[in-house]
């Protein structure tokens, strides 16, 4: 398969930069939501306009009523949220939830994936247990009880935590806290007694949730894929986020960069543009370059991962690691050649920096992913 | 794709009946390259077998025309190709700037006469070229070149110096940029086409920083070039006075090879690989040392897929023309950041000039030798200029 998009994902590229341009831009989605304090931190009829645009439910196979697409074409769409920092519950509903819900029973996929495609209903995940991303070590706990389970720990960095319908939680059903066994995943509904969030806007303006699980009773019908074998689930679910994740902050270095190089043409200092300088285009040409590489590692992340390949995983933390360096690079680049006006809350460059921070600690950072090449590799 | 499947299956075979173990082995040292030529000598059998079987498969130019010595094969075909050859580690049958340069040149510029002599020559490693590009006082700023070629109605004399010409002192013929009109700066050169066994050209090996000599000075004093070599073979090609486009076009073919966009992701990562040579050297990376190697990693692998990404692209034409430039950059970049990380890991053994135990200082020379990578065929900072102004279109770049 060549290492670009085909016709029909052009196409889809077209529509998607298209669309998310205008009605997901940074004055109607980002800057619209969090100037009017909004609680969900993203709007509900752009996530109802992307129902009809078929978004929601592209991941979700055609038998289940979704359009049965890949991860290289919800990358497309994400890669355009990620330019116009669109606050979207893509990420979280249409590929980790709708990815996780594959393993599902025909019972939780016929209750939740309806509101999903629909662009009615929110997911969010919830894994983090600590201040860094450490999917290994999972201490929230469900006990068998009756015919189903009680979930008790807490959990943080659940991204739309309190605006989601369901969230879909990693907890330990068997063994220590740092087995890979004796995971098991749950769909948590909405409205479970004993869920409660403690809700904290975060620096890019999305609203997150440190969550706690006191004693919530699950049906047995809550559990997504086997009980004690969730462990796979959940690394599908992680490959399937941080491929997405890595996709979105490639539209977030492509947006800072080119708004940046943009810059250089209009801006005049010593009686010259200041894109004349050999000095700042060397360091856009170098940022080029570097973007142009993380979006190929990005793609081709996102067809191993479509084909079914074995190497998916490995390249998911290249992508998510390059993504995040390169992002970083451009988001700090872009600041500091702008000058004073970067460092403005009426400058959009800014917000790129601050929406690359929380994109590149989702779901593991550069260093995170870094380490995890490494031992993947065998060192 | 079932095709591909079955000329998949086809390759496999081929490659399994006639690509000799001992062509699977890694490239230890220069005489384990082939470059052709009147003077070359193989260094064993399996070397001899190994080309003559590509040369009857068309397999040392894949993708040329079969009249011209090729397979003809597609893009994909080629890949696949590719491919298998990597899965096994086959040596390359045939390395030449005949194949990697001017061929690529001929096939766009070239008349049929020339395409039908020199393209065979070079698919049949008969014939071995170099490059006469860079002057003492024409580096960076090539267009400059100063080697000038008087015109006498059937023939030039060329007379001047070039300098960087890689194994000019092997080389049977040169491929040379002459100016030929000195009023005009980019419309006064010539492309030409000469026999190093021309009166009046003699070479001078340039000893560099990693022992060996790649590189020659190249002397043409009064030179006889005659302006046909026979019906339909002029000695130059394109046009008289138009061979800065040639150069161009063959620029961007010398930094996409130089980049090692189709090194394949397998060659990238070296991580692993350093781990293995750290405990031979009874070590183990310490942490600091692991972490700038996962990093390395990082962009090295990702790097082999924008190799596959621009290599695809290019074979449709969805690269940006300049887009070379970029590979080049990051390509050599990243390889002397590669050869730095295994001088690391090697500590003291790999200061080792002389030793057995380094094959006669192997490591370190090929540290030193990736040194020039971001200097021949356009240097990074060259590269930056060019990416400013054709790729991000930056004002008075």
């Amino acid at each position: 398969m060549p290492l670009y998009h085909n016709e029909d994902q052009a196409m889809l590229a077209d529509t998607a930069r298209g669309f998310i341009a205008e009605e997901g831009n940074i004055a109607k989605g980002l800057r619209h939501w969090r100037d009017r304090n909004c609680k969900d931190g993203f709007g509900h009829a752009l996530w109802k306009q992307m129902a009809e645009m078929g978004f929601t439910g592209m991941l979700v196979e055609e038998a289940d009523g979704g359009l049965g697409m890949g991860h290289v074409e919800a990358g497309i769409v994400l890669e355009e949220i990620g330019r116009n920092l669109t606050p979207s519950p893509f990420l979280t509903s249409s590929v980790l939830a709708a990815t996780a819900l594959k393993h599902g029973s025909a019972d939780l996929k016929g209750r939740y994936l309806p509101g999903l495609i629909a662009g009615d209903s929110v997911f969010a995940v919830a894994i983090d247990e600590t201040a860094k991303h450490r999917p290994a070590r999972i201490t929230t706990r469900a006990e068998k009880s009756g015919n189903g389970f009680k979930l008790s720990g807490a959990k943080s960095f659940v991204i739309h935590g309190a605006s989601a319908d369901m969230i879909v939680v990693a907890a330990r059903t068997a063994g220590a806290d740092d087995d890979a066994d004796g995971i098991t995943l749950f769909a948590v509904p909405k409205d479970a007694a004993g869920v409660s969030h403690d809700s904290v806007r975060l620096v890019d303006s999305a609203m997150a949730t440190h969550t706690k699980f006191d004693g919530v009773e699950l049906d047995g019908d809550a559990v997504i894929g086997e009980i004690d074998g969730g462990r796979a689930v959940l690394e599908a679910m992680l490959v399937a986020g941080r491929i997405g994740a890595g996709a979105e902050g490639v539209g977030v270095a492509r947006g800072a960069m080119d708004m940046t190089v943009d810059y250089l043409k209009q801006r005049k200092q010593f009686g010259r543009l200041i894109g004349e300088f050999q000095a700042l285009q060397h360091r856009a040409s170098h940022l080029y370059s570097e973007v142009e590489i993380a979006r190929a590692v990005t793609i081709k992340a996102q067809q191993l991962l479509d084909g079914g390949s074995q190497h998916a995983d490995l390249m998911a933390s290249v992508a998510k690691a390059k993504v995040a360096r390169t992002a970083r690079l451009a988001v700090q680049e872009g600041v500091q050649m702008h000058g004073g006006i970067g460092m403005t809350d009426e400058y959009d460059i800014g917000l790129y920096m601050k929406r690359d921070r929380a994109l590149a600690e989702f779901l593991g950072d550069a260093t995170f992913h870094a380490n995890r090449v490494a031992e993947l590799s065998g060192y | 794709m079932a095709d591909l499947e079955q000329f998949r299956d086809e390759t496999r075979a081929w490659l399994e009946a006639n690509c000799p173990p001992e062509m699977r082995e890694p490239v230890r040292g220069e005489d384990d390259i082939y470059w052709g030529g009147r003077r070359a000598t193989f260094k064993n059998d399996a070397q001899r077998a190994w080309l003559e079987a590509c040369i009857a498969k068309g397999y040392t130019v894949p993708m040329w025309p079969k009249e011209y010595g090729g397979a003809g094969l597609t893009a994909p075909q080629a890949k696949v190709l590719r491919e298998e050859m990597g899965r096994i580690n086959a040596r390359p049958p045939l390395s030449s700037f005949g194949i990697w340069m001017l061929g690529p040149a001929l096939l766009h510029f070239g008349t049929e006469g020339q395409k039908q002599r020199f393209l065979n020559e070079i698919a049949r490693g008969e014939i071995r070229w170099c490059q006469g590009y860079s002057e003492p006082g024409s580096g960076s700023d090539l267009v400059s070149l100063q080697t000038f070629g008087e015109d006498k109605d059937d023939h030039w004399v060329v007379s001047g110096q070039k300098i960087w010409t890689s194994y000019a002192d092997h080389a049977d013929w040169i491929f040379c940029l002459v100016r030929t009109d000195k009023e005009n700066k980019y419309g006064g050169i010539t492309f030409m086409l000469f026999d190093m066994a021309s009166e009046g050209v003699t070479t001078k090996p340039i000893k560099l920083i990693s022992g060996s000599s790649p590189f020659c000075e190249t002397f043409f004093d009064n030179v006889a070039v005659p302006k046909s070599y026979g019906d339909d073979v002029p000695a130059y090609v394109g046009t008289i006075n138009r061979g800065w486009d040639v150069a161009k076009y063959l620029l961007g073919h010398e930094r996409e090879m130089i980049s090692g966009a189709d090194g394949g992701e397998r060659q990238a990562a070296i991580g692993a690989m350093m781990k293995r040579h750290a405990a031979k050297l009874g070590d183990d990376l310490d942490p600091v040392l692991r972490a700038e190697l996962a990093n390395f990693d990082v962009d090295a692998l990702a790097y082999a897929a924008m190799g596959e990404k621009f290599l695809d692209e290019i074979k449709v034409g969805k690269a940006h023309p300049a887009q070379p430039n970029m590979m080049k950059y990051a390509g050599t970049e990243l390889n002397k950041r590669r050869h730095e990380l295994m001088m690391a890991v090697g500590g003291s053994r790999s200061l080792e000039w002389e030793s057995e135990a380094t094959e006669h200082g192997k490591p370190a020379k090929n540290w030193l030798r990736t040194k020039a990578n971001s200097i021949e065929g356009g240097t990074s900072e060259v590269m930056l200029n060019v990416i400013a102004k054709r790729i991000l279109d930056l004002p008075g770049a």
